[in-house]
């Protein structure tokens, strides 16, 4: 059975997750800058893919990874250097995750609506 | 009295080639313990259920185990405070010895590691070594582990990495590092600043969920982070 941890593990598992996904972004996006070597052709027919809504999707589900990672980083920071506040992890969490919903509104709608 | 249904893990070396789940009822109380299940289970049921217990009031900590998903004393939690099916497995991360004993060697090899026992050159004095009650309150907290293993088995860490020394030997550290009365803080502090000691740790939080003695530990880690990147014990 998966070991039922709680808010720490949870953030632990998106932290994973979201570090990864942008790390995989990352890849991906150097890969097609490269390709600018071989010529303009090859380059533009590349990113042309990009323009499928598929990836505007992608693109909000890119911009969530890394607000969470970035956000959750600060999270193990504050923890980490002020070791008193793990009293509050659950808490610093959930306010946490209200900064990334209340930021993820805004943002998913100007991005999806472009 | 209810019937309570149980679903443990079962392995014998010697005979299973992996662990499996049995299901089993028995009657108890709603007050009873999850231990008290247990024990009507080997006792009633199937005598060959093997399990660690001592003194089954939470203070020996040798029946840490797995119910519901989470690490547990199966003498502290009542039937009524779990749902049903109650699904007992062992400590995961360990070698199973037979179905919920598991072995605790490497356990107890990093406990002794940390040198978990005062260090002190100077003379012994007449009487006792006095501290005042600030001194003592600075490692309080970690005096209270019981060594039952529930904090290393529930920490991603240790399971990714079974060299990683764990949650319950740094708690062990960290009693005597903060102790005015101990001079071998430099020592244990050496031991723990490697890949294999607290900087394993990825402040999950799990170890402190499981510890029986609600052990601040992921507070007691960061202490000692903070200490060696700052050197000010």
């Amino acid at each position: 059975m998966f070991y039922k941890g709680k808010e720490g593990q949870w953030s632990w598992i998106f932290h994973r997750i979201t570090g990864i996904g942008v790390l995989l972004f990352l890849a991906i996006h150097i890969i097609d800058t490269m390709l600018v070597g071989w010529g303009p052709e090859i380059y533009n027919k590349v990113i042309a893919i990009y323009r499928n809504p598929i990836f505007k999707i992608g693109e909000v589900g890119l911009f969530a990874a890394v607000l969470y990672h970035a956000l959750n980083g600060i999270r193990i920071m504050i923890i980490d250097f002020v070791p008193e506040f793990t009293k509050y992890h659950r808490q610093i969490f959930y306010l946490e995750m209200l900064l990334f919903f209340l930021s993820m509104i805004p943002v998913s709608f100007l991005m999806l609506s472009h | 009295m209810i019937q309570v249904h149980l679903k443990i893990q079962r392995y014998n070396p010697e005979k299973d080639s992996k662990p499996y789940f049995k299901d089993y009822a028995v009657e108890c109380e709603p007050t009873d313990r999850v231990l008290d299940a247990l024990l009507a289970v080997k006792g009633t049921l199937d005598g060959s259920l093997t399990l660690r217990k001592s003194c089954a009031h939470g203070v020996c900590g040798s029946d840490g185990m797995r119910i519901n998903g989470r690490n547990m004393l199966a003498c502290k939690v009542l039937i009524k405070n779990v749902s049903q099916p109650i699904v007992v497995e062992p400590l995961k991360g360990f070698k199973i010895v037979k179905d919920l004993v598991v072995d605790m060697k490497q356990f107890f090899e990093k406990y002794v590691a940390v040198k978990p026992y005062l260090i002190n050159q100077e003379t012994s004095p007449e009487k006792e070594r006095l501290q005042s009650q600030k001194q003592q309150e600075r490692f309080e907290d970690t005096t209270k582990c019981i060594l039952c293993a529930c904090c290393t088995t529930a920490c991603p860490s240790f399971w990714s990495d079974p060299n990683y020394v764990g949650p319950a030997s740094i708690v062990q550290a960290h009693r005597f590092i903060f102790d005015s009365r101990d001079q071998g803080g430099e020592e244990r502090l050496n031991l723990l600043n490697q890949r294999e000691g607290v900087w394993r740790c990825r402040t999950i939080f799990n170890c402190v969920e499981a510890c029986p003695r609600e052990i601040n530990i992921t507070r007691a880690i960061g202490e000692i982070k903070r200490d060696l990147l700052f050197k000010k014990i």
